[in-house]
């Protein structure tokens, strides 16, 4: 599904991201953890195509094709979806509007029919459902004036709707009440599928409790410095990352 | 100014006397004397005037226009119905003469009088003298000084105490020709809790530059209230110069909304008098501009007496090689405890060619008020583009869906149904095709 291999990007001339290996196959879900600034949301924005970041290097392949020559609104048209970190407010327009042109931008680039006004609904109402929101939620502009749970959960809202290959959550359980990430972890394995690959970026052992990775890796200084098994994300819950950054310091002064 | 010009205003007002409207009344034709000699005097602003610092009007006093005589056959009803909104009361006047035959006044309920000024002038002259005045006015600028010696006509638009109409009245203006001159005068006086809207609606029946020269005073009486919306329309090449004054009386309101989306070369001035307790307006407005089009808004309110509220908000949308004034002046007299007001003035530049001005100004003499402002210039936020490219919308329609929701904010205010409606197929009319299945 997607294969990433000595990726380097830099912002504004600044090295970010040094050298990330990561493969991830269709039906797997592989979890992202590592400290603060430590690259972990550049990649997730890289993945989905935002111009301030620079790929200086290295190859994204994305079923089968070249991903970083795509724009970002063809990599969402081929499946990619991003639920961001810091969703931005988009005052003036409606939540509806927003699912109703990416729904149907997909639909398009696939060759099917686009949905009318009372089938999107009815698609929609159902999803709404699952993530226990109301429907006049969808009459706000988007974003606007949500509180951060909120935020996260039309994060969720909108994957669901739009069914993505390959889902990339950046910390969608940051800031959830506890049953707000209940409802956001059910949003995200009903997503879950053995054609579906979901990439989740997280600080925390609790949604993993919830979603079970198949994978877990931690991003330090730019690098993927350890992947594990889902134990590994217990063991950063107790001993933290200053361990794991050295350990990958002493590997790199070995190997060199 | 030049001799030239001076010369060319006063030939044509002895070419036209004969047929201005009020001709036999001396207090008028003394106000369009002394209101000619004032031009002759002052002429047409200049860029070293404060207030017309930014435009440049030196194309008006060039050209030369001449003032449109009443034309009979210019415009047939079908072209009315192309241009007007349904569901209105219709005031139509071509190239500044009022047309009863393509209006549609109706069955008028009593207290309400809905007509040409140049009509009324003959049926009560002493009741628009009375509103005139009789001492001509210190004018704002040499337009207006123009304006009062030439009207031709316009709106008169009197609602007795109490009086309500249901539906709006629409004024609608057309312009049909090149070189064209078109000055015209609005009436609106609104007796104690009346409630009058208006909808001063301005077209250009062909392309050319033409000089439409609109001035429109509004009286809003005790507990009245007046909306005043303004579409303008006009061609690409023309100049429009409007100046729209209200006074207000207690606890009268009083609103307008401006929408700018055509012409060449605009300014429009408008100001309040919160003259009395509990006076209360809202200023909204709307310039989408492109090209080299060039549009300046001047507004000034005057908080006079205390407890008035006054709330503005003029949003800019810029392409091209346009560019947009916006000055806001705000002034709380020294009696003018507890004034309310908030002035905001937002501007969208699509290009880096587009220029804008922005200068809100805020004058307080008073000490207990509550007062603010703030203008933006900026440029569509990457990060939201961003967000919708990741969705899947393609950029350019991402970028118009952002601009539509930014103007979008002014025009969802306007309550009259077709009027909301037209203004957003105009607004979409600037967007891909995409984007208004998207609406
Ligand atoms: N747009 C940007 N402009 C400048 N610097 C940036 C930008 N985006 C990221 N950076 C820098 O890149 C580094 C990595 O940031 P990133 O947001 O990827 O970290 P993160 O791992 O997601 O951190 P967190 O856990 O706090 O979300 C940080 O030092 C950050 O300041
Ligand atoms: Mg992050």
């Amino acid at each position: 599904m997607l294969e990433i291999s000595k990726l380097h990007v830099s912002v504004d001339d600044k090295p970010i991201l040094r050298g990330i290996d990561l493969a991830i196959g269709a039906g797997e879900v592989h979890a992202i953890m590592g400290p603060n600034g430590s690259g972990k949301s550049t990649l997730a924005h890289v993945l989905a195509g935002h111009d301030h970041y620079t790929v200086t290097s290295g190859e994204v392949r994305y079923r089968g094709r070249d991903l970083l020559a795509l724009s970002p609104e063809e990599r969402a048209r081929e499946g990619i979806f991003l639920a961001f970190q810091y969703p931005v407010e988009i005052p003036g327009v409606a939540n509806i509007y927003l699912l109703k042109a990416a729904v149907n931008a997909q639909r398009k680039h696939r060759g099917e029919p686009e949905l009318d006004a009372v089938d999107f609904l009815a698609l929609v109402k159902d999803k709404l459902q699952l993530m226990g929101m109301s429907q006049d939620l969808l009459y706000r502009s988007v974003n606007e004036g949500f509180s951060g749970g909120e935020k996260k959960r039309n994060e969720i809202l909108q994957m669901v709707v739009l069914e993505p290959k390959l889902a990339i959550l950046d910390e969608t359980d940051s800031g959830l009440d506890i049953d707000a990430l209940k409802v956001v972890a059910g949003g995200i394995n009903a997503m879950r599928s053995p054609e579906r690959a979901i990439l989740l970026v997280t600080h925390y052992q609790r949604l993993l409790d919830y979603v079970v990775p198949d994978r877990v890796h931690v991003l330090a200084q730019g690098r993927i410095a350890l992947s594990g098994g889902r134990e590994l994300a217990q063991e950063l819950e107790m001993r933290g990352y200053g361990w794991v950054e050295a350990e990958a310091a002493n590997r790199r002064k070995g190997g060199a | 100014m030049s001799a030239t010009a001076a010369d060319f205003y006063r030939d044509e007002f002895a070419r036209v006397d004969a047929w201005l409207p009020g001709r036999r009344l001396p207090w008028l034709r003394r106000a369009r004397e002394s209101a000619l000699a004032y031009f002759a005097d002052t002429g047409f602003p200049t860029l070293r005037q404060e207030e017309w610092k930014y435009t440049n009007v030196a194309m008006i006093e060039k050209s030369r226009f001449a003032l449109a005589a009443p034309d009979r056959d210019g415009v047939t009803a079908e072209q009315i119905d192309g241009w007007s909104l349904p569901g209105m009361l219709r005031l139509v006047f071509v190239n500044g003469h009022y047309r009863p035959s393509l209006s549609s006044v109706g069955d008028l309920p009593g207290g309400v009088t809905l007509t040409g000024l140049a009509e009324q002038l003959e049926r009560a002259p002493e009741r628009v003298e009375a509103l005139m005045g009789t001492v001509p006015a210190a004018y704002a600028s040499g337009f207006a000084a123009l304006n009062a010696a030439f009207m031709t006509d316009g709106a008169y638009v009197e609602f007795a105490d109490g009086a309500v109409l249901d539906a709006p009245v629409e004024l609608l203006f057309i312009s049909t020709g090149p070189d064209l001159a078109m000055h015209t005068r609005n009436l609106v006086v609104a007796g104690a809790g009346s409630r009058i809207s208006l909808i001063e609606h301005h077209v250009a029946a062909g392309e050319g530059a033409y000089f439409s020269n609109a001035v429109t005073g509004i009286v809003v009486g005790h507990d009245a209230e007046v909306v005043h919306h303004k579409l303008q329309q006009e061609s690409r090449k023309a100049f429009h110069i409007a100046a729209v004054q209200a006074d207000l009386q207690g606890g009268g309101r009083f609103t307008s909304r401006s929408f700018a989306l055509g012409g060449g070369l605009v300014r429009v001035d408008i100001g309040v008098g919160l003259n009395a307790e509990r006076a209360a307006c809202t200023l909204d407005g709307l310039y989408m501009i492109d090209g080299r089009q060039h549009v300046d808004h001047h507004t000034r309110i005057d908080h006079a007496r205390p407890l008035c509220t006054s709330r503005e908000l003029y949003k800019g949308v810029l392409a091209g090689a346009s560019r947009a004034v916006f000055n806001g002046k705000v002034i709380v007299h020294a009696d003018a405890q507890h004034s309310d007001a908030y002035q905001a003035n937002r501007n969208l530049l699509l290009s880096d060619n587009a220029e804008v001005d922005s200068k809100p100004q805020l004058e307080i003499y008073a000490d207990d008020v509550k007062c603010s402002h703030g203008a933006t210039v900026g440029q569509l936020d990457p990060e939201q583009v961003f967000y919708l490219r990741s969705r899947g919308v393609d950029d350019a329609s991402a970028r118009a869906l952002l601009t539509f929701a930014f103007a979008e904010e002014v025009v969802e205010r306007v309550d009259i149904e077709p009027l909301r409606a037209l203004l957003e197929t105009l607004l979409m009319g600037q967007l891909p095709e995409r984007v208004k299945e998207l609406l």
